[in-house]
């Protein structure tokens, strides 16, 4: 698709001629300016606490954060490894987690939500709605890179499997200090962290395109219209829970750096 | 209760125009449209406005207000402090006629482009009952009254005048949409979608649903559904191989 040079936009020849690029009065600014500095202050703790490869296991109740999980070297502290060590010695700064996190990272980042988040407060375009962005031409997502856009089903796909890895990182979080069951507010928050990670990635618009989106015929597939409900009332609240479970991670993930560390210790209900 | 308003109208043409001020009386219960009215009642008799229904239902009276895109008959003026001034133009994505008229013929151009509705060619008419199931998705896009606010926000025409042939924007995206989830329709409307109304171009950011007035999830629940189906068309490879496998098995 051929592109001409910056044809003005709201100043395009025909259209009334008014000075002001926008005439919005309200603070149309905040919200960019907020998911702005939310997104970057959250990918630089990320990048920060998986770096470290400090204070991401608690040996005696089970507690592995999600940003080393699943941890499969002979680096990680003994305990963590709850599928195996087929890797040896895992060399500095890199996440434990390598194997996992890019795809986390990919799914998040062509989400349809996020991708509305940060095309508006990131690229400007538009930072928001009925407010010029900031670039001469417009390609959208038809050309590379933004076309890889169009891989976020399998993107999804493997955020299930590591929604999986994370659910039986909270099984092993059900262990007490004698080894036997237990139950502390780091499982509590394992488990709520794990509940809200499965409601964020089943609520995806892929898993609701494969689910039923798909289909013409409802009426011929009443389970998988069924299941396409259900998808969709999750899918509705897709946005909320992009934004719960980015703090929800942070959560969990500095719980168990501050009861790892002693700087705390953990709340225990039962054992 | 009444109290004078404070309004800055623009007035003018495809040659130029200003933003006129004006003080209008304004009365409880009254919409924008009923100050627009009664400014050319009382001081602009000249003034162009376009208007129909005054419910929210013709989809006749959109412009922009204090810079968003509304329909001046469903915007209160309750929601406006009795201090501030209300800016009143017309869309600013279409060229403009005068005043507040804009030509939308744009989107009539647009709407030509979409493949009419295909049912099978030997399919009588009472042959076919349609369970409700299978036609409840498409029920909410047939709420669009097409006022065009969807397509004058689109940053994707409304920033980019040279994208407007190759893009039939998210009104007509979600007409092909309606389309191709009609369990009748016998086109397959995602190589279109895709080649020829510009699908890829929306980067779904959500303003067409943010200022449709019939509150319709475009985004949510057609131009991202379809851009889903384009994936299972054009960029899945467990489809793309599952189609060669029985291809070449046939």
């Amino acid at each position: 698709m051929a592109h001409v040079p910056f044809s003005g936009g709201v100043h395009a020849p025909g259209r009334a001629r008014i000075a002001a690029r926008t005439l919005r009065e309200d603070r149309w600014w905040l919200q960019p300016l907020v998911t702005f500095v939310c997104f970057s202050a959250w990918l630089l703790y990320g990048l920060v606490r998986a770096s470290l490869q400090k204070d991401y296991f608690v040996a005696d109740y089970g507690y592995l954060t999600p940003f080393a999980s699943p941890c499969l070297s002979t680096s990680c502290v003994p305990g963590s490894t709850h599928f195996g060590t087929p890797f040896g010695e895992w060399p500095a700064l890199i996440p434990f987690a390598a194997l996992t996190l890019p795809f986390l990272l990919l799914f998040r980042l062509t989400c349809y939500y996020y991708r509305k988040a940060y095309y508006r407060s990131f690229w400007m375009s538009p930072p928001a709605c009925a407010v010029p962005e900031a670039h001469v031409s417009y390609s959208g997502e038809t050309r590379f890179p933004l076309i890889a856009q169009n891989l976020h089903r399998y993107f999804f796909y493997a955020a299930v499997v590591i929604s999986l890895i994370n659910t039986y990182d909270v099984l092993h979080a059900f262990r007490g200090k004698d080894g036997g069951f237990g139950l502390g507010l780091g499982t509590l928050i394992l488990l709520a962290n794990v509940v809200l990670l499965w409601c964020y990635t089943l609520g995806c618009h892929s898993c609701r395109n494969i689910i039923g989106g798909r289909l013409n015929h409802f009426s011929k597939h009443p389970l998988r219209y069924k299941a396409w409900g259900w998808v969709g009332k999750l899918n509705a609240r897709h946005m909320t829970f992009a934004w719960i479970t980015l703090g929800s991670l942070v959560v969990t993930d500095a719980y168990i750096a501050l009861v790892s560390s002693g700087t705390i210790g953990d709340f225990r209900f039962i054992n | 209760m009444s109290y004078d308003a404070k309004f800055k109208v623009w007035r003018g043409d495809a040659d130029g125009g200003t933003l006129e001020d004006y003080t209008v009386e304004v009365n409880e219960g009254e919409v924008v449209l009923d100050i627009i009215h009664r400014l050319q009642a009382t001081q602009t008799p000249d003034l162009a406005v376009r208007w129909n229904c005054k419910a929210g239902k013709c989809g006749s009276c959109s412009a922009e207000i204090n810079g968003k895109p509304r329909l001046l008959c469903m915007t209160r003026m309750s929601t406006f402090t009795e201090e501030q001034t209300i800016t009143v133009t017309p869309l600013r994505t279409f060229p403009v006629m005068r005043d507040l008229v804009t030509d939308v013929s744009f989107n009539y151009q647009k709407a030509r482009e979409v493949q009419a509705f295909s049912p099978p060619a030997d399919l009588q008419p009472g042959e076919y009952r349609m369970q409700q199931v299978d036609v409840e998705r498409s029920q909410e896009f047939r709420k669009c009254i097409e006022c065009f606010l969807c397509q004058d926000v689109c940053h994707v025409v409304r920033d980019h005048e040279d994208n407007k042939p190759a893009f039939a924007g998210p009104r007509f995206l979600m007409r092909v949409a309606e389309l191709d989830m009609h369990p009748l329709d016998t086109a397959d409307r995602r190589p279109a979608a895709r080649e020829e109304h510009g699908l890829g171009m929306c980067n779904i950011t959500k303003c067409c649903t943010e200022v449709c007035p019939e509150h319709i999830k475009i985004t949510d629940n057609a131009l991202i559904p379809l851009k889903e189906r384009v994936v299972d068309r054009h960029y899945d490879p467990v489809v793309w191989l599952g189609n060669k496998i029985r291809r070449r098995g046939a």
